[in-house]
C-alpha cells in the first residue's frame, strides 16, 4: 500500500483526450455519471471531430471530453483542466496548449511510438525532450497494464487493447475517490450478450484502479464532496435529450401528438434519434427527403391538427426560410429547433457558435415576425422546449428555439420534475360554424382559432397569398396588407405580456450589467459571481426571450452605467439591443467554435470597471 | 361526420370568383372535380385540397372544402405531413408541371416512393403560365418562349416516366377536353389506396395554346389516343385496327390484318402487374410515333406510408403499453439527493 494522503477539493476539471476510436466520449460520460451519482454538481464539454473516423493517430482525429465536478454550483465545464489524460501523442499535442503548467498529465507510454509521434507531427518524443517540464507527468504503460490484466481471456490482443480506456478510467476513479460499481453495472448492461467483453472491460477498470492505488505514482488522491443540491431525483442529461423530453412533455400538456419533420444534420440529429424512440407516446418522426420537406411536412401536420415540429442547424434553417414564412402568414403553430453551429455555410459542424440569432429574427422575405427563445444550458432545454410549444399553440405562431452545439452535447445533472404537476395547455378552437372566420382573433393574444380539417362546418382556405382581414380571402387591397402586417407584428409583441419580466442577478442598478443569451450562460454567470465576490457593482441579465424581448428590458438597461454583451458571434444581441433601445453597449465577441472561458469574461469586466 | 347522401356540386363550390383566363383548361378540370366529388361518398369536411404555386394552384380557393395554398413545389411535402397526422382525411394535391417536376421534383418523387395515400392532380400544360410564359420541364426541346427566344435546349421530362420510375402505385393520364372521362379517372384514383397521380393534359390558351392538339383534336383523336383498359388489348384507331405490339423489348404500332398481324399479337393491358415495366413502356410512347396513352397505366395494391406509421405506433403501444411520461422522465441512471445529505 502507498502512503498517499487524501486532499479535499471544491472543484476539479478533467479532460480525457484520445483518438476518435479510443472511446473518450464514453470514458468521460462514465466519469461524469459516476460523479453525478456521488452527488457532485457538474458540467461537461464533449469536443469531437466531424469526421467519423479520421485516420488513427492524427491530429484531426483527436476527440476530447472535458468535465468539471464540484461541491459548489458548477455552471461551466471549467476553463483550465487540472488533469489531462492523453491516450496518444496527437491527443497530447492538440490539448497541451490549453493545459496550464502545474497540471497533471497522464499519458499512455505504449502509444508514444515513433510512428505515432510522426503522425502527430512531433520531431522528438515530448516525454523525453523536456517539453513537459512544469507539468506533473504521469507515465503509464496502459496498453501493457491492460493486456496483463486480461491475460487468459479468450480475446485477441487488439480486442484487449481496446479496453485500455477503462483502465485509464479506473485510475481516475482512484485519484478522485469514486466508486467503480456504477460503471461496472453499466458495463454489464452494455455487454449483456457478450459476457467476455463485459469481463474484459471490468478487469481493465479494476486494473487501472488497483494500479493507481498500489503504484507510488501520485502523492495523493483527491476528494470532491457532494454539492449542495436541492433534494430530489436526478439524472444526467444532455441538451438534446432534455429538449426531446421537453417536447414529449409539452405534447402531453397540449394533448396533441408530436409530428417531427426533420432531416439529419449535426448537431441536431440526436433530437430525431431520441424522439424516434418514443412511439408509445404517439410521437411521429418523419425523416424527410430534405430540410424543406422536413419543415413543410411539419407545417402540414400542424394544419392537420398535430404538433408540427422540425429540428435542424444553421444551413437547414436557411433552407427552411420560405416555408417558415408560410407558417407566419397562415398563423399555424410550429416549433423550429435550431441547434446552432459555427458558420457560414457548412462552417464547422461539430463546433459551437451563437451566430444564427439575427437569421432567426430576419432571414425571411417580407415582414415576417415570429417568436424566438433560447436555451441556456443542457437541463434548461426541457423547460424551453415546453415553453416554445406553449407559445406556438397559444399564439398560433412559429417559434424558433435556439440551442447550440455546446448545450446540445453537454450534460448536467437534471432534477427530474413531476410530470403530473405540469399544467394543461388549452387550445383555442372555434366553437360556432355559423359566423366562423379563419382569421378572427382572440382579444388578448390576437391568435386566430385553430380549426382543423375534419371539423364539420369550418371548411376554409388558407395560404401564402395575402388575405383579407378575418376572412382570409385573397386580397391585394393596399390598406388591408398594412393592417395584416401590423396585426401579425402586434400578435408577436403580445407574447411579451405572457412571458416573465427580465430578472437580474446582482444589484438592481450599478456600474455594469452583463447581458448574455443562450449557451454562454454558465461562463458569464460564473464571471459575474466572481466579480461580485470582489465587491464590484456588476449584475447579470440572461435573456431567454429574444423575440419579443421582455417587456421591462429597456427600462432595466437604463439602470446601469455600462452594458456588456459577450457573445460567440461578431455581435448580434448587442446590435439588437442597440437598435431596439437606442443604447450604447460594450461587446465581447469570440468566434473560434469554442465556448467562453470564465476568465475571458471576468477580465473584460475587470477592464471595464478599472 | 356529415351526411354525404345529399351532397351536390354546389356544396363543393366556394363563393370566390374564379380567376383563370377565359378558355383555360383549368375550368373544365375544376368543373369535373366539383361534379365528381359529391358522388364519392366522402364527407365534405374530410376533403382537403393542398396546392403549390402556379395557375393550377389557385384551385383550393374555388373549392368549398378545407384548402391550403402553400408555396412553390412543396405541396407534396405539406400533404405528406397532413395525411400522416390526420389519416382519416381525403387529401388532394393540385400541382402543375413547373410546380411538381421542376422546383418540387424532389418532394414529388419521394411522396410517390413512400406511397402516401393522396390524390395528385398534375396539370401539365408544358409551360409556366403564372410567371407569363417561360418554358417548363415538360416543354418540348426547341420551344420558343419568353425565356427561350432562340428555342429551348432542355430535354423534356415525361411526368409518367418520372412517376413510374419512382414506382407510383397508381398513375393515370386524362385530358381537360374530356371531362366525363376525367371524372371516371378521378373516381378510380380516389378508390386507390396510396399515391395516385393523374397527369391531366391541360391547355394554356395564352402561352402554349394547342400544345396537346395532336392528342385532343376531335378529328384525329381516335387515331391519336390509346384508351387503356385493364385486361383488354391495346387497340386504337378510328377503324379499331391498330394495336401496340411488343417486339423484343420495344413496343411498336401494328395494323391488324396487315403483315399477318392479328389481335392475338396485340399487347394486353395489365394495370395490376406488380413490376412497373409495362407501365413504363406506356410512359415512353410519344407522338407522333405512338398514340398518346390515356387512362390508368398502373394501379397496384400496396401498403401506404401513413397507414404503416400508425400501424407501427400501434404495434409499439401493444408491446410496451401506452407511454407513461413519468416513466420516460425517470428512465436511465437516476440518483436521489436527500435533504440531509448536504454538508455545510
Amino acid at each position: 500500500m502507498t502512503t498517499t494522503t487524501r486532499v479535499e477539493l471544491d472543484r476539479v476539471t478533467i479532460r480525457f483526450a484520445g483518438d476518435s476510436g479510443d472511446g473518450m466520449q464514453l470514458t468521460g460520460t462514465q466519469f461524469t455519471n459516476t460523479s453525478a451519482i456521488v452527488g457532485n454538481d457538474l458540467a461537461t464539454f464533449p469536443d469531437f471531430p466531424a469526421e467519423i473516423r479520421a485516420p488513427a493517430g492524427t491530429l484531426p482525429g483527436v476527440s476530447s471530453f472535458q468535465v468539471q465536478i464540484g461541491e459548489t454550483d458548477i455552471y461551466t465545464p471549467g476553463d483550465d483542466p487540472d488533469v489531462l489524460v492523453a491516450m496518444n501523442p496527437a491527443a497530447l499535442k492538440v490539448n497541451l496548449p490549453v493545459i496550464p503548467k502545474g497540471s497533471t498529465v497522464i499519458v499512455d507510454t505504449a502509444s508514444f511510438t515513433r510512428r505515432n509521434l510522426e503522425k502527430a507531427g512531433y520531431d522528438a518524443n515530448p516525454l523525453e525532450d523536456g517539453s513537459l517540464e512544469g507539468y506533473h507527468l504521469i507515465e503509464v504503460d496502459l496498453t501493457k497494464l491492460t493486456l496483463n490484466a486480461l491475460e487468459g481471456l479468450e480475446l485477441d490482443n487488439k480486442a484487449k487493447t481496446r479496453c485500455k480506456n477503462f483502465c485509464a478510467l479506473g485510475m481516475m476513479y482512484w485519484m478522485y475517490t469514486r466508486p467503480l460499481e456504477p460503471t461496472k453495472e453499466w458495463i454489464e448492461r452494455k455487454f449483456a450478450r457478450k459476457a467476455i467483453l463485459a469481463e474484459a472491460n471490468k478487469l481493465a477498470l479494476q486494473a487501472g484502479y488497483n494500479y493507481a492505488n498500489t503504484a507510488d505514482l501520485m502523492a495523493s488522491s483527491f476528494e470532491v464532496k457532494p454539492a449542495q443540491i436541492a433534494p430530489g431525483i436526478y439524472r444526467s442529461i444532455s441538451g438534446n435529450q432534455a429538449l426531446a423530453l421537453g417536447l414529449v412533455a409539452a405534447s402531453k400538456q397540449v394533448g396533441l401528438p408530436i409530428f417531427l419533420g426533420t432531416y439529419p444534420i449535426t448537431p441536431a440529429s440526436d433530437i430525431l434519434h431520441e424522439l424516434s424512440k418514443y412511439k408509445e407516446y404517439g410521437v411521429i418522426t418523419f425523416q424527410a427527403e430534405d430540410e424543406i420537406a422536413a419543415v413543410c411536412a411539419a407545417i402540414g401536420a400542424s394544419y392537420g391538427g398535430g404538433l408540427g415540429m422540425t429540428s435542424t442547424s444553421g444551413p437547414g434553417m436557411a433552407l427552411k426560410s420560405e416555408a417558415i414564412g408560410l407558417a407566419v402568414k397562415t398563423e399555424l403553430p410550429l416549433v423550429i429547433v435550431n441547434v446552432q453551429r459555427a458558420g457560414p455555410s457548412t462552417g464547422m459542424p461539430t463546433k459551437t457558435e451563437q451566430s444564427d440569432l439575427l437569421q432567426s429574427l430576419f432571414a425571411r422575405n417580407g415582414e415576417s415576425p415570429l417568436c424566438v427563445i433560447s436555451c441556456s444550458r443542457p437541463t434548461d432545454c426541457f423547460d424551453v422546449a415546453r415553453e416554445a410549444t406553449e407559445i406556438a399553440v397559444r399564439f398560433m405562431t412559429p417559434v424558433i428555439l435556439l440551442s447550440d452545439g455546446f448545450i446540445a452535447n453537454g450534460t448536467g445533472p437534471w432534477k427530474i420534475p413531476d410530470p403530473d404537476a405540469l399544467p394543461q395547455i388549452d387550445i383555442h378552437r372555434p366553437s360556432d360554424p355559423e359566423d366562423f372566420k379563419p382569421y378572427q382573433r382572440a382579444e388578448d393574444t390576437l391568435a386566430r382559432a385553430w380549426a382543423i380539417p375534419g371539423m364539420p362546418g369550418f371548411e376554409h382556405r388558407i395560404g401564402g397569398l395575402e388575405g383579407q382581414n378575418e376572412t382570409g380571402n385573397v386580397s391585394y387591397d393596399p390598406k388591408n396588407h398594412e393592417t395584416m402586417s401590423l396585426l401579425r407584428a402586434e400578435k408577436i409583441q403580445r407574447i411579451a405580456q405572457f412571458i416573465p419580466e427580465q430578472e437580474v442577478v446582482g444589484p438592481e442598478s450599478g456600474d455594469l450589467l452583463v447581458v448574455s443569451w443562450g449557451g454562454t450562460y454558465g461562463s458569464v454567470y460564473s464571471a459575474v459571481l466572481q466579480a461580485q465576490r470582489e465587491g464590484k457593482s456588476v449584475a447579470h441579465a440572461h435573456v431567454r426571450y429574444i423575440s419579443p424581448l421582455p417587456r421591462n428590458l429597456g427600462e432595466l438597461l437604463q439602470r446601469y452605467k455600462r452594458i456588456l454583451v459577450p457573445e460567440l458571434n461578431l455581435g448580434q444581441l448587442s446590435k439588437l439591443l442597440q437598435y431596439t433601445y437606442g443604447i450604447k453597449v460594450e461587446t465581447l465577441n469570440k468566434i473560434q467554435g469554442q465556448p467562453f472561458k470564465v476568465r475571458e469574461i471576468k477580465s473584460t469586466i475587470d477592464a471595464l470597471l478599472a | 361526420m356529415s351526411d354525404t347522401s345529399t351532397l351536390t356540386k354546389k356544396d363543393f363550390t366556394s363563393n370566390q370568383e374564379v380567376r383563370w383566363c377565359p378558355g383555360c383548361g383549368d375550368y373544365a378540370i375544376l368543373n369535373a372535380v366539383q361534379s365528381v366529388l359529391p358522388k364519392l361518398g366522402i364527407p365534405k369536411e374530410k376533403v382537403v385540397f393542398v396546392s403549390g404555386i402556379g395557375c393550377s394552384s389557385r384551385f383550393p380557393y374555388y373549392m368549398d372544402t378545407y384548402g391550403f395554398h402553400t408555396i412553390h413545389g412543396r405541396a407534396a411535402a405539406i400533404a405528406t405531413g397532413l395525411k400522416v397526422t390526420n389519416p382519416g382525411l381525403s387529401v388532394w394535391m393540385i400541382t402543375g408541371d413547373g410546380d411538381s417536376l421542376s422546383i418540387g421534383g424532389n418532394h414529388f418523387i419521394h411522396a410517390i416512393r413512400r406511397n402516401i395515400d393522396i390524390n395528385v392532380l398534375l396539370f401539365n400544360n408544358e409551360i409556366y403560365g403564372l410567371t407569363k410564359g417561360q418554358y417548363s420541364p415538360t416543354s418540348p426541346t426547341g420551344l420558343v418562349t419568353k425565356s427561350t427566344p432562340y428555342g429551348s435546349l432542355d430535354r423534356s421530362f415525361s411526368a409518367s416516366s418520372l412517376a413510374i420510375g419512382a414506382e407510383a402505385s397508381f398513375f393515370a393520364r386524362a385530358i381537360d377536353t374530356d371531362p366525363k372521362y376525367l371524372q371516371e379517372i378521378i373516381a378510380r384514383a380516389t378508390a386507390h389506396k396510396g399515391t395516385s397521380v393523374i397527369e391531366i393534359l391541360q391547355n394554356c390558351v395564352i402561352f402554349n395554346d394547342g400544345a396537346h392538339n395532336w392528342t385532343t383534336d376531335r378529328a384525329s383523336k381516335d387515331d391519336h389516343q390509346l384508351r387503356l383498359e385493364h385486361g383488354k388489348p391495346m387497340i386504337f384507331g378510328a377503324e379499331r385496327n391498330k394495336g401496340i405490339r411488343l417486339n423484343g423489348i420495344k413496343p411498336e404500332v401494328i395494323t391488324i390484318g396487315e403483315n399477318g398481324m392479328t389481335e392475338a399479337d396485340v399487347l394486353v393491358h395489365d394495370e395490376k402487374t406488380p413490376e412497373p415495366t409495362l407501365a413504363y413502356f406506356l410512359s415512353r410512347m410519344r407522338a407522333p410515333e405512338f398514340p398518346t396513352p390515356l387512362g390508368v397505366f398502373r394501379a397496384v395494391e400496396d401498403s401506404t406510408y401513413d397507414e404503416q406509421v400508425h400501424q407501427q405506433l400501434e404495434d409499439i403501444r401493444l408491446k410496451k403499453g401506452q407511454g407513461d411520461l413519468k416513466k420516460l422522465l425517470f428512465a436511465g441512471d437516476t440518483w436521489e439527493v436527500k435533504g440531509d445529505q448536504n454538508h455545510a
